[in-house]
């Protein structure tokens, strides 16, 4: 994929960054506000993908490249296991809300409320967001060999 | 309630608009105006939370399928259908309206939820003391990532194993090893 014209790459580069505070706002909100972890990270992911439409995929390959996008895929399920544990250490059962009920019971719509609840919200947002990430760019990447189009153009 | 049915016409309008063209890429927008169909409707049910995440995946999936179908050459579906495999699929689904007749006379009204009337039920208890339990405003939060945690851990993952599935099979390094001779 090569990229669109300088039109579509000079807009894209600006709405990105709106995109990806959204999907910030709409991640760390989850627990007020409708949205959450998991529409949060499909935000996320679509900034990327924006950027992979309009840039090319050497870019974003350049800008986030696929071992890194893993590893954040494999962080966010480790912190939400993690969250799970730290339930069954410090509150007796698996996924209590052990900061609500015994360290950090906060006032009720503050940001900082809720116990582990925003924590599994970042924790999930992170996840989903490299997720399908990781399935659009093995899928690019995948799409590349196939060409039905120019069989013997000799290229690859 | 007249918006329900004219968005109902409409999504399966698009659903046999996308069955039967036989263009790939018209048939790949109709699948996503059924899907923005589906987004308002929750929107009209009062469901924000849902009708953002089927937004939301709805405009990615439709660009993977645009970007999908583009990429291949356009050919156009030809070919007649078999004559019995039609006969069969008819009388499945004739039978399968009829059962479901039967089944949709026995629920309740539309908008009369049974379980908010019986006493000590798990959506009346969500709802009377969701609040206290965990302290989160949005209800929706507070039911998938504390009483029903088990569930969120589940999609996470099935996500996971699925990444991980789609990662190995498509991975540039399988595909050397494939063409190089050993």
């Amino acid at each position: 994929m090569k990229g669109m014209t300088i039109i579509v790459k000079t807009i894209s580069s600006w709405v990105k960054m709106l995109i990806i505070l959204f999907g910030i706002y709409i991640i760390l909100f989850g627990h007020l506000t409708p949205g959450g972890g998991f529409a949060g990270g499909v935000i996320l992911a679509s900034s990327y993908i924006l950027l992979m439409l309009s840039f090319g995929r050497e870019f974003v390959e350049e800008n986030l490249p696929l071992p890194i996008a893993s590893k954040l895929d494999c962080l966010g399920a480790f912190l939400f296991a993690m969250i799970a544990i730290l339930g069954l250490v410090f509150g007796g059962a698996f996924f209590v809300n052990f900061l609500y009920q015994k360290y950090l019971p906060g006032q009720p719509l503050e940001l900082i409320s809720a116990g582990t609840i925003p924590l599994s919200n970042i924790a999930i947002g992170l996840k989903v967001g490299a997720s399908l990430f990781l399935v659009i760019l093995t899928l690019s990447i995948c799409c590349k060999d196939f060409k039905p189009n120019t069989p013997s153009d000799g290229k690859e | 309630m007249a918006i329900f049915y004219v968005l109902l016409l409409f999504m399966i309008i698009a659903a046999i608009i996308a069955i039967e063209t036989k263009n790939l890429l018209s048939s790949v927008i109709c699948i996503g105006a059924i899907g923005f169909g589906a987004s308002l409707m929750f929107l009209f049910l009062r469901a924000p939370d849902i009708a953002i995440t089927q937004i939301v995946v709805e405009v990615l999936g439709l660009i993977i399928l645009i970007r999908a179908t583009i990429s291949r050459d356009l050919t156009f579906i030809t070919g007649d259908r078999e004559f019995f495999g039609t006969v069969i699929s008819v009388v499945i689904i004739f039978v399968i309206f009829l059962a479901g007749i039967r089944v949709f006379e026995t629920l309740p009204d539309f908008g009369t939820a049974i379980f908010a009337k019986t006493e000590g039920s798990a959506s009346q208890t969500y709802i009377e003391k969701g609040l206290d339990d965990t302290g989160a405003a949005n209800i929706v939060a507070s039911v998938i990532l504390d009483y029903r945690a088990y569930d969120t851990l589940g999609e996470a993952t099935v996500l996971f194993t699925s990444i991980i599935g789609a990662t190995v099979i498509l991975r540039r390094k399988a595909k050397k090893l494939l063409e190089e001779p050993d």
